[in-house]
């Protein structure tokens, strides 16, 4: 899979800077994801990672640099904007409608997108538009037996993958995992990464993880983030080569 | 890329029905049937009824708000008074028509839940809870101040309401005055049956559920809680008018905060978040509340506190979550209910 050739870049983050009072939280950061790209974010707790994301999705202004999708400025654009224009992101801490169905809560993501979300008549349940789009995406992550159920009562590896199935349904172009794999029991993060690896392969997708396994193989290219700054980016055998990673990140249990 | 092939068809039904939906069921029919049937079987109640009927319609309106949109106002009698105000208003300058007397009521309430939403969404919880209260208090001072519009202390009184459709003439028997407010509260059920279940309807449940993941998915939340709010607070203005039309009264007592609370209480009874909830909760309290000031003039407000502790003890989720459980167990595979 390439990703350079002469393709545009559907996400291009330049020179981004922010602080938190005296605090640096990014600094001059660069990262480039083509369409089709599975990114990885890694860096330990405190490295500015949810901050990026935080700026990618317009939650934080950044103090200096740019952001671009598809070659569209987008670095003052609100979050609603973003999302319109296809960036989404999916949440570290699950974020859901817990006492809705399974199919409510993708059928709101999806209504949203349609946006029929103020219409004040009629139902989704007879829109069959919107069935068909919730029927896909529970399809696509392996929901369908559980589409009559409040949220609350999945566990957590299911309500990892309503998370997901909320993003997909904004038909984004690019997607933020935000540690898809925290709170997923070791027993569900197979189904987890076969999952993720069946995604659409023209999304571009960036993936904050901690775990390794993960991200070794779900990624093609790793960029290393170390208290706010970017320490390397590349291929990921180059990543787990470099031993500068190794020192300041994966410590020794990675070296298998 | 999808095509629905005939095998697919169990399983489009399985997602069509995850969605819910207020369904007509034997709850539906029991309130109308009882509603309809006090009339023949109660007839000198019938006063007593029509403000049933009426505090239902506030209580519904109240339930939109607070339960499918988690709008925690305390202030939802501002409207209720607004309303009453606007129709005995219209009745005493304008025509004395009841009809249009309504739409005046609820369009003068919608249109300052309009204008007020802006502001008062900007919060939630206590700060909004302190905004709609503070609303509420400055238009019962408001009332007293302006004589000339709302007669001060005194209130409007001495208005002609016109028969109905022009031909049901009001009478101290209540008997068109309890048709009347049926009708109407019928009417404002079916729209709110028709919003609650709308996409609408579960987008403004989600904002209540996580306003923040609602926002991320790209819905104008604030915009769609005024269109919430403001709704609500049309329908409010409808029971203030109802109220103003078959008492032939409106005074500052409608502005207090006792109006907003007992609402709430009726709420709490009946269950947020139903509709349902709003008929069996505001019909146990007032009814309640009425046969206890009876037996007891001096000590009534006594049992009602003892009912409301009772009842938040042994059924928290109110008559209708109390029914769910019911239903649960005779059926262990049951999944609605909270």
């Amino acid at each position: 899979m390439s990703e350079a050739g002469n393709t545009q870049p559907a996400l291009e983050v330049s020179g981004l800077c922010k602080n938190f009072g005296a605090l640096p939280v990014t600094q001059n950061i660069d990262l480039t994801l083509y369409p089709g790209a599975r990114h990885a974010l890694i860096g330990p707790n405190g490295a500015g990672k949810t901050t990026l994301v935080n700026q990618i999705t317009g939650v934080l202004k950044p103090d200096a640099g740019a952001i671009r999708l598809f070659g569209t400025d987008i670095t003052h654009a609100t979050p609603e904007r973003r999302v319109a224009l296809g960036v989404v992101r999916t949440f570290q801490i699950i974020s859901l409608f817990l006492r809705l169905t399974v199919a409510e809560n993708v059928g709101l993501a999806v209504a949203a997108a349609r946006s029929i979300d103020a219409k004040p008549w009629g139902s989704l349940r007879d829109d069959d538009r919107v069935v068909e789009g919730v029927r896909e995406l529970l399809e696509r992550l392996d929901l369908l037996s559980v589409a009559e159920r409040q949220l609350s009562e999945l566990g957590y590896g299911q309500r990892r993958l309503v998370e997901i199935a909320l993003a997909l349904a904004l038909k984004p172009k690019v997607l933020l995992l935000d540690e898809p794999a925290a709170g997923v029991s070791s027993r569900d993060l197979g189904m987890l990464l076969e999952i993720l690896t069946r995604l659409p392969s023209d999304i571009a997708i960036l993936v904050i993880e901690h775990d390794m396994s993960l991200v070794f193989r779900f990624a093609h290219r790793i960029s290393v983030l170390v208290g706010g700054a970017l320490l390397v980016e590349g291929s990921v055998d180059e990543v787990r080569a470099n031993q500068q990673v190794r020192d300041v990140y994966l410590g020794r249990r990675a070296h298998v | 890329m999808t095509t629905v092939s005939v095998t697919n068809r169990p399983v489009v039904a399985k997602v069509r029905n995850a969605f819910a939906a207020h369904r007509i069921n034997w709850i539906d029919i029991g309130i109308w049937v009882v509603a309809i049937g006090a009339y023949f079987v109660v007839p000198t109640y019938l006063s007593l009824g029509t403000t049933v009927l009426i505090m239902i319609l506030f209580t519904l309106s109240l339930d939109l708000a607070v339960g499918y949109g988690g709008i925690d106002t305390l202030g939802q009698g501002a409207f209720y008074g607004v309303g009453g105000y606007a129709a005995a208003f219209w009745a005493l300058n304008v025509t004395g028509e009841p009809i249009s007397g309504l739409i005046v009521g609820g369009g003068v309430a919608g249109l300052l839940a309009l204008i007020a939403g802006p502001i008062v969404l900007r919060t939630r919880g206590l700060t909004l809870i302190m905004i709609t209260l503070a609303i509420s208090s400055m238009l019962g001072e408001f009332a007293v101040t302006a004589k000339s519009i709302t007669g001060g202390d005194d209130g409007l009184t001495g208005y002609h309401i016109e028969p109905v459709f022009g031909l049901f003439h009001f009478d101290i028997y209540y008997r068109t005055a309890y048709f009347y407010a049926l009708g109407v509260l019928a009417a404002a059920f079916i729209v709110a049956r028709i919003v609650v279940n709308s996409p609408f309807g579960l987008t403004v449940r989600g904002i209540r559920e996580n306003p923040v993941r609602m926002r991320l998915l790209g819905v104008r939340i604030r915009n769609r809680l005024i269109g919430l709010f403001t709704l609500s607070a049309a329908m409010a203005g409808v029971a203030g008018g109802l109220t103003a039309q078959v008492t032939g009264l409106i005074g500052v007592d409608t502005l207090t905060f006792l109006v907003s609370g007992n609402a709430l209480i009726s709420l709490i009874l009946g269950g947020f978040g139903r509709l349902y909830g709003a008929f069996l909760g505001a019909a146990l309290f007032y009814i309640f509340s009425d046969r206890a000031a009876a037996i007891n003039p001096f000590h009534w407000l006594l049992a009602l506190g003892i009912l409301l502790i009772l009842a938040v003890r042994f059924m928290p989720n109110g008559l209708m979550g109390l029914a769910d459980q019911l239903r649960r167990k005779e059926d262990p595979l049951d999944r609605s209910g909270p």
